[in-house]
Parts: C-alpha cells; sequence; structure tokens
C-alpha cells in the first residue's frame, strides 16, 4: 500500500480540472510591482485577493522599521520565544498590541493558525466544551482537533441555534464560544451582538477571531467587537498580522488576570521559533499607523462599495452585503475554474475558493480590496468580470442558480442563501 | 433528553438516521448500514456535520465533532448516537 493512496481522488480532480493559464495551487508571483500589481506568467496582473487590506506591506514607515530590525538584531532569533527568541522587540509589540486594544495583557504567535490553535487548544481541556460557528476557519477545527476538549459546532452565525446548543450542556463545566469578526470566504459580519449576549446569558467565555476585521471595522480598527461597543464582553481576541498589518505573525490579547500562564502551557507557542526581528518592527510599525489613521480605512471603503456595488450591478451574486472581501459565487467547479483562469489572463488575480474550504458547496471567485487599489484599477477589475462572466454564460448562470438556491431552504445550501438574502 | 429516548433500539436510530441523510442523498442510492459517507454518498466533513447537527436537534442532545473521525459509514452513526443516548 502506496502512503499516497490516499490522495487518488484528490490526484483524479486535478487531472480533470481545466487549469488554461496556471494553477491555483501553484501560482507564483514572478515578480511583485506593488501591494496592488505583479507579473504573473509574464503579465502585469491586479491583484485583487491579497488580503492586504490596508496596503502596508509597502509601507515607508515599516519597511524602515524592518531595515533597521534587520541590519541591528539579524535575520531570525532562531529560537523559541520561551529560549532565546524573545528580544526586546517582541516585548515592543507586545506592548503596542496592549494599548492598541486597551488590553492587560498580549501575546505574539510566530503566525496567525498557530494563534488559534494555540488559545482553542489549551483553553480547554477535558472536561471543557468549546462551541464553533459551522463556517469557522480551518485553524478553528484544527484547534479543537488538537485539544481534548468536546467539540460542538452551532449553526452560522445562528444567537438561538448557539443557545440551543449551550443549553443541552452542564453549565458547571468550562465553555468557550469561538467566532470569528467576519468570515472570510464569503465576507459577511458576525451577529456578534447577538452571538455574545447568549454566551454570556450561559455564563460561557468568549474568543472572537478577528483576523479579517481587523484595521477594517471599529473607530479604530480594534475590529467588528469595537465596531458593536462590546469589548468589555469579549474575554479573548484572536488576530493575525498577515492581513491588515501586512506581515506574518498572530496574536492573541487579554484581561484575563492569569492570561500569562500560557506563556508556559501553550504549546503552539512553546515549540516552534519566534518571529524574526524585522517581521516584528514592521508588525509594531503597522500597527501603530493602524491606530492613528482613519483615512486608510475610508479608502478601504471607498474601494470596497465600489467594487461590491459594480459586481452585483453586473449580476453576480454574491456571498454577503459590502466589506473589503466580495465573494462571486459559482456552483459547478468547471465553471470557476474557467473563470479564474480566464480572469487572470485578462491581468486580474483572485482566489479561487472550493469547498470544504467554502460552506454550501460552492465555488468562490473571491475578491479582497486593499486601500492601496485605485478607483481606475477596480473599473478594470469590473470590466474584466464583465467580459469573462459574458464569455462563460456564468453570468446568467449564477441568476438561474440565485433563484434556485431561495427556493432551496431546507436543504444544504439554506446558509448561503441566508446569507445572500 | 427526554427521557423516553433511552430505551429507543439502534434499529430505531437508524431508522431516523435514513430519513434525516435523505435530503444529503443527492444521486439517490440504496442506503444500508455499509453506505459510506465519502465513497458512496460523496460527502465532505461539512456535510457528515450537518448530518449530526440534525440529529443533535432531532432527539435535543449533543453529539460532539469528536466522534467525526469514527464515522465513516451510517451504521456507526446509529450506534455512536445510541451510546450517547444511553450516556
Amino acid at each position: 500500500m502506496d502512503l499516497f493512496d490516499k490522495f487518488n481522488s484528490v490526484l483524479a480532480m486535478k487531472a480533470r480540472l481545466p487549469f488554461e493559464d496556471g494553477n491555483p495551487f501553484t501560482l507564483c508571483m514572478d515578480e511583485v510591482i506593488s501591494q496592488t500589481e505583479a507579473i504573473i506568467n509574464g503579465r502585469r496582473t491586479i491583484l485583487a485577493g491579497t488580503n492586504n487590506y490596508l496596503g502596508l506591506t509597502f509601507h515607508p514607515d515599516c519597511i524602515a522599521a524592518a531595515k533597521a530590525a534587520l541590519d541591528s538584531d539579524g535575520t531570525g532569533t532562531t529560537g523559541s520565544r520561551v529560549l532565546n527568541g524573545t528580544y526586546s522587540g517582541h516585548r515592543t509589540l507586545e506592548k503596542t498590541l496592549a494599548e492598541f486594544y486597551g488590553t492587560e495583557h498580549a501575546m505574539v504567535f510566530s503566525t496567525g493558525y498557530q494563534a488559534n490553535l494555540g488559545m482553542i487548544s489549551t483553553l480547554c481541556g477535558s472536561d471543557d466544551f468549546i462551541l464553533i460557528d459551522a463556517d469557522s476557519h480551518a485553524s478553528i477545527y484544527d484547534g479543537c482537533k488538537m485539544g481534548n476538549a468536546t467539540v460542538i459546532r452551532f449553526k452560522h452565525n445562528d444567537a438561538a441555534d448557539l443557545d440551543k446548543r449551550l443549553k443541552r450542556i452542564d453549565p458547571k463545566a468550562g465553555r468557550l464560544v469561538v467566532i470569528e469578526g467576519l468570515y472570510s470566504m464569503l465576507g459577511d459580519k458576525a451577529p456578534v451582538k447577538e452571538l455574545v449576549a447568549v454566551a454570556k446569558a450561559h455564563g460561557a467565555a468568549v474568543l472572537v477571531d478577528e483576523a479579517h476585521s481587523m484595521g477594517v471595522f471599529g473607530a479604530t480598527g480594534r475590529g467588528v467587537v469595537q465596531e458593536e461597543g462590546i469589548e468589555d464582553q469579549v474575554d479573548f481576541i484572536v488576530g493575525t498580522f498577515s492581513k491588515s498589518v501586512g506581515t506574518i505573525g498572530g496574536f492573541c490579547v487579554s484581561n484575563h488576570p492569569k492570561f500569562e500562564v500560557l506563556r508556559y502551557v501553550c504549546r503552539p507557542y512553546l515549540f516552534t521559533a519566534s518571529l524574526p526581528p524585522s517581521v516584528v518592527a514592521s508588525a509594531t510599525a503597522a500597527i501603530r499607523i493602524m491606530g492613528s489613521s482613519a483615512d486608510i480605512k475610508d479608502k478601504l471603503w471607498d474601494n470596497a462599495r465600489q467594487l461590491h456595488q459594480g459586481l452585483s450591478d453586473l449580476g453576480f451574486e454574491l456571498g454577503a452585503p459590502v466589506s473589503p472581501i466580495s465573494a462571486v459565487i459559482v456552483r459547478d467547479q468547471a465553471g470557476a475554474m474557467h473563470f479564474w483562469s480566464q480572469l487572470l489572463k485578462a491581468g486580474v488575480y483572485v482566489n479561487l475558493a472550493f469547498p470544504p474550504a467554502t460552506p454550501a458547496g460552492v465555488y468562490l471567485l473571491r475578491c479582497s480590496l486593499s486601500a492601496a487599489h485605485t478607483a481606475e484599477q477596480i473599473e478594470i477589475m469590473l470590466e474584466k468580470f464583465a467580459e469573462v462572466g459574458a464569455a462563460l454564460g456564468i453570468l446568467s448562470e449564477t441568476h438561474l442558480s440565485g433563484a434556485d438556491a431561495r427556493t432551496s431552504s431546507g436543504q444544504p445550501g439554506q446558509g448561503v442563501a441566508a446569507a445572500t438574502a | 433528553m427526554q427521557a423516553d429516548i433511552k430505551n429507543l433500539s439502534e434499529e430505531e436510530i437508524f431508522a431516523e438516521v435514513l430519513k434525516l441523510i435523505a435530503p444529503f442523498n443527492k444521486k439517490n442510492i440504496a442506503i444500508t448500514r455499509d453506505t459510506s459517507f465519502s465513497s458512496d454518498l460523496d460527502l465532505d466533513s461539512l456535510a457528515v456535520m450537518d448530518l449530526l447537527a440534525a440529529i443533535e436537534d432531532h432527539y435535543d442532545i449533543t453529539v460532539p465533532l469528536n466522534i467525526l473521525p469514527d464515522l465513516e459509514r451510517l451504521g456507526q452513526v446509529s450506534a455512536a448516537v445510541q451510546k450517547i443516548i444511553q450516556g
């Protein structure tokens, strides 16, 4: 038995797919021109799927801070945070994060994935319960798998369903409710106020993953929880540096009085090398910019409205109301593949997303915008979407499947129908 | 949890599972205890989790996701649910 035989169905799928121009799994940016453009397959391409919401990857302050740290502290720490991997820069970054969120504690992880893995698997032990949203990111599911707690999944963004499931659990047990501020695939925002109210009524702790909402929502960019005015109700906020912050890394902030003990017990924090000094320095600079530059956020939202309105006017079925993520829903795999590769040929890169990364078996051409996009670039994106959509007959097809989704309530597709309603 | 469901036989639970799996049986194949989620019904893990949610709500019980790795065939679902109901 070849160990790779278990992947035969994936290999068969790969062989069936139309890869006219590039494979989304192996695509390479030959040359990065700016936050919004790159050379791909020899062509100048607009990047509309990078999660670089504030466009800070090329901010002069972030680059200068990273270069200075590189010169002073070297290319890497070569060690875990608990061994030789904590430099003064790591301390400064954690202090900057705590100040940004107005919390007592902040703990930095080497990736956002590890932040969820670490927090969820460590907070909940074998006698505890974790309640996760059905559409949770893979890092949340994997954090649940890594720990020993009992894992319960509630219907996406459904406070009544969470309530029902919390009622079935012994109120004496430790319970953690995990939600996301903005769901990355469809771009739909969580009703955090309702969900958190239910969790708190049952006495459960709440963790909100603001990976895609930090820098995007809230008066000072702290996310959906800030925007909804419920920061005092949320026990843990997890986030990432690989979206709005423009580099890599993850974190958790909290006011829990015993929070610091996690530095002794959280394995994805303990047993991995810490972030390199240049990354730490650019993250620190970016968070300072984020807290004081509402104009960047305003530009992002202008761009988001322009794209969302434009795609919607063209007749595409979108996954959610306006947000920096606009996900065009396509019902079949081959259609989505053709669409993606034709868009790439036309000079627009978006994310192609497949189930099970997407909910309800849909295929997505997922766009994420940046404050760095110009109105002209968004016009070009819309033109190309219109051209390719018409050429492939996807435009009329999404109209049809949209009607189909609305009539199929009670079936597994209802989550998306509800999200688009 | 209703007290009387403790006496449900595995056959009765399997009959209920058959009803709940029907909307997921897109290919309309004949379902037995040996029917596999992945190879026969072409269901991914998300669909299996949706089925578990329907079972939870039908019996008003908690079916943790932790049992997912042990569920490949439909007969395993009714057996696992009976175990949960009986505590």
